[in-house]
């Protein structure tokens, strides 16, 4: 059975009077373990389609299926829950909280979870040592390199082993040598076997991905699918 | 998230911005200093009153006092014979309800305090310049008018019964005929020793203690350690009526300048013209005090001697019940509005307090939009995220009110520097409270909005906020 399965799925905002159909009609399946990108140029959509995806935002129409759990209308605490869960975010931005040590960022959504201290310390540091970070624990997040900060922010993202990670932009604030490094970090993790799925403009960073998903105006546009090569072009 | 969490995110964003967090806190400290320091001194004020009321007998105490004959009684007026010692003893022996009687006999009828022009009290070369609170009585006033015997003992029966001439004095009499402690450098005692009141000699057999409210008590001290001003010109006396010491402080004075002789000597020696005319004395009191067993059965204690005396009167209602209930709601409605306008005051600058946690907490939230989202993103709840803003501004509250008690107690040594009571203000462990638990109310109530504010944030638009 598929990890995450979106039916019809449609976003509908209304901005003065006029109706904006972020996401129309979207279905999509990921299975377990997948490498995915999500492409598109800005204002296509797939921004709004991961945030539905990662449960930050509800559909307006259509059912969503996340681990075998229906979430289009669970409550906002439900999502709280399941974003802490089951979801790991990786931002453009990297995203820490700069007052927090790295050790700190990487333990807080376990703080979130009411693991006790001494657990959260040992899974943090354990994350830190799969991102390569382990003797930076102590540091505060602006001490560090861009690619450092975005490893961190990949470390706390892995930290509650979650069923799927979403990195939005990952790459897109930093030089092409460490977006790449971190790209690398990425295709190894999924080698491991974890679900993740990339958000982006740009079709090279898209070409690690074994199956490409590109939205536009809304809807896939094109779907490349390794199993399904040549069959299915949508 | 739990608690503990909270409470030391709250403690490093206080500690990440100290400066600001210590100008919100000032309204708070200075709301829970001025709550305590205002209850203290409202406490002060309290505490002296009572004690000064208290001093003149308590509640307890009711003076008899003599009355115009009502109108329709006013044809037996020959037959008045006003309050005499039968009525002491009538009281004595038929009302239960009252535990204590005490007559008091002065040199002139009716007049109040023994004026220096009636009588002439001496020691050697020495003579009583201010008044002196002359009373013939029985022993029962000892315990009537809260005196307290330093040296020597109280006249008893005895002397009553053979009217001897002894005298029981206060320490400001002592002070005048004999010198006072600061002047001779040492107290003296002058048991045994003989006085003279309208050239009748009278044998000090007892000294009271020296009474004196808390103000005095702490002025004297001080002067203790000074030394004596030395006084130019010719001798003055500053005026009575401008006596150091605060409102009360008459009933200390008052009782000071008493001098007790036995209620038959005042009447066969003073009462009988002076020189041992034939003429019969006059035998009526100037004052009659009773005491009631128990404060709670005032009412039929009063109609229980009224009752009595009605019946030693013939009838004649010519008496009339003075009770301190008057005094004692006068202290009771100063103390309240004390209280109220105080408190009001450290309300309005705890409310001001209150109002600068909230807005800096509005600040706080702003700065930290994308903080918030982010935590949301990572599995924060909305209750999560109201708490830790509540705890946050409940931190900075109750820091500033700990700050605030420390801080009263300078704020109280201020105040008594910059105005100087008659009483020391007590700062008490239940205002301490009190004021504690209102900066902890404060810091709930102003944290309510931001904290409302950020829980509902959307964490989409909040992770997008640069």
């Amino acid at each position: 059975m598929a990890l995450v399965k979106l039916r019809n799925v449609s976003k509908i905002y209304h901005l003065g009077g006029e109706e904006i159909r972020a996401l129309d009609d979207v279905s999509l399946d990921i299975q377990a373990g997948e490498f995915i990108s999500i492409i598109g140029p800005s204002g296509s959509g797939k921004s709004t389609l991961m945030h539905i995806l990662g449960c930050l935002d509800t559909p307006t129409r259509g059912t969503i299926q996340l681990d075998g759990v229906m979430i289009h209308d669970a409550s906002s605490r439900q999502l709280a829950g399941i974003r802490n869960q089951k979801i790991g975010f990786v931002f453009q931005f990297f995203n820490l909280l700069p007052k927090l040590s790295v050790l700190q960022n990487v333990e807080l959504p376990m703080v979130y979870s009411g693991l006790p201290n001494r657990e959260r310390k040992n899974r943090a540091l354990d994350a830190l040592k799969l991102v390569g970070l382990e003797n930076r624990s102590k540091h505060r997040p602006l001490q560090l390199s861009g690619g450092q900060q975005q490893r961190v922010a990949i470390a706390r993202a892995l930290v509650n082993n979650p069923k799927i990670v979403f990195a939005d932009e990952p790459t897109g604030n930093l030089d092409s040598h460490t977006g790449h490094a971190i790209l690398e970090l990425f295709r190894k993790l999924s080698q491991e076997g974890r679900t993740i799925a990339l958000v982006t403009h740009d079709p090279d960073i898209a070409a690690v991905t074994p199956r490409r998903i590109e939205i536009r105006d809304g809807k896939i546009a094109k779907q490349l699918d390794p199993k399904l090569a040549g069959l299915c072009p949508v | 998230m739990d608690i503990l969490n909270a409470i030391s995110i709250g403690f490093k964003e206080i500690w990440a911005h100290k400066f600001r967090s210590l100008l919100t806190m000032l309204g708070i400290i200075l709301g829970v200093s001025s709550l305590v320091a205002m209850s203290a001194l409202v406490k002060g004020m309290e505490n002296g009153m009572k004690e000064a009321l208290i001093a003149i007998g308590g509640l307890e105490k009711v003076r008899v006092e003599e009355q115009d004959i009502p109108a329709h009684q006013r044809h037996l007026e020959d037959q008045a014979v006003g309050c005499t010692v039968h009525d002491v003893y009538a009281l004595r022996r038929s009302a239960p309800l009252i535990k204590l009687v005490a007559p008091e006999m002065r040199v002139s009828p009716g007049g109040g305090w023994g004026g220096r022009s009636s009588t002439l009290i001496t020691h050697g070369t020495r003579t009583l310049r201010e008044r002196a609170n002359l009373i013939g009585t029985w022993p029962s006033a000892l315990e009537m008018n809260q005196h307290v015997l330093e040296h020597g003992r109280m006249f008893n029966e005895i002397d009553d019964e053979n009217a001897w001439n002894v005298c029981v004095i206060g320490t400001s009499i002592r002070d005048q005929l004999f010198g006072s402690p600061e002047e001779v450098g040492q107290e003296i005692v002058p048991i045994g020793e003989y006085i003279n009141i309208n050239n009748q000699p009278f044998r000090v057999i007892g000294l009271f203690q020296h009474y004196e409210g808390e103000q005095e008590r702490k002025l004297r001290e001080l002067e203790k350690d000074q030394p004596k001003q030395v006084q130019t010109g010719p001798e003055r006396r500053r005026g009575w009526g401008s006596s150091r010491g605060g409102q009360n402080s008459w009933v200390y004075s008052m009782k000071n300048s008493t001098i007790y002789i036995p209620l038959n000597t005042m009447w066969i020696k003073f009462r009988s013209g002076g020189s041992g005319t034939n003429s019969i004395p006059d035998p009526r009191l100037s004052s009659l005090y009773i005491k009631v067993a128990d404060i709670e059965m005032l009412e039929p204690a009063l109609q229980q001697a009224k009752n009595v005396m009605m019946h030693t009167h013939k009838g004649i209602e010519d008496f009339s019940f003075q009770t301190q209930e008057n005094w004692s709601e006068n202290i009771t409605t100063a103390i309240r509005n004390a209280r109220m306008s105080g408190g009001f005051i450290a309300a309005i600058s705890l409310l001001v307090g209150g109002i600068g946690i909230m807005n800096i907490m509005l600040a706080s939230i702003t700065e930290r939009i994308r903080e918030i989202g982010i935590r949301k993103a990572i599995g924060a709840t909305h209750v999560d995220v109201f708490i830790q803003i509540l705890i946050e501004s409940v931190v900075i509250a109750l820091i500033g009110g700990l700050a605030g008690l420390v801080t009263s107690y300078g704020l109280v040594n201020v105040l008594t520097v910059l105005s100087p009571t008659e009483n020391t203000p007590v700062i008490t462990v239940n205002s301490m409270a009190l004021a504690f638990a209102f900066s902890a109310l404060v810091g709930v109530l102003a944290g309510l909005v931001p904290a409302f504010k950020a829980a509902k944030l959307d964490p989409i638009q909040a992770l997008r906020y640069e």
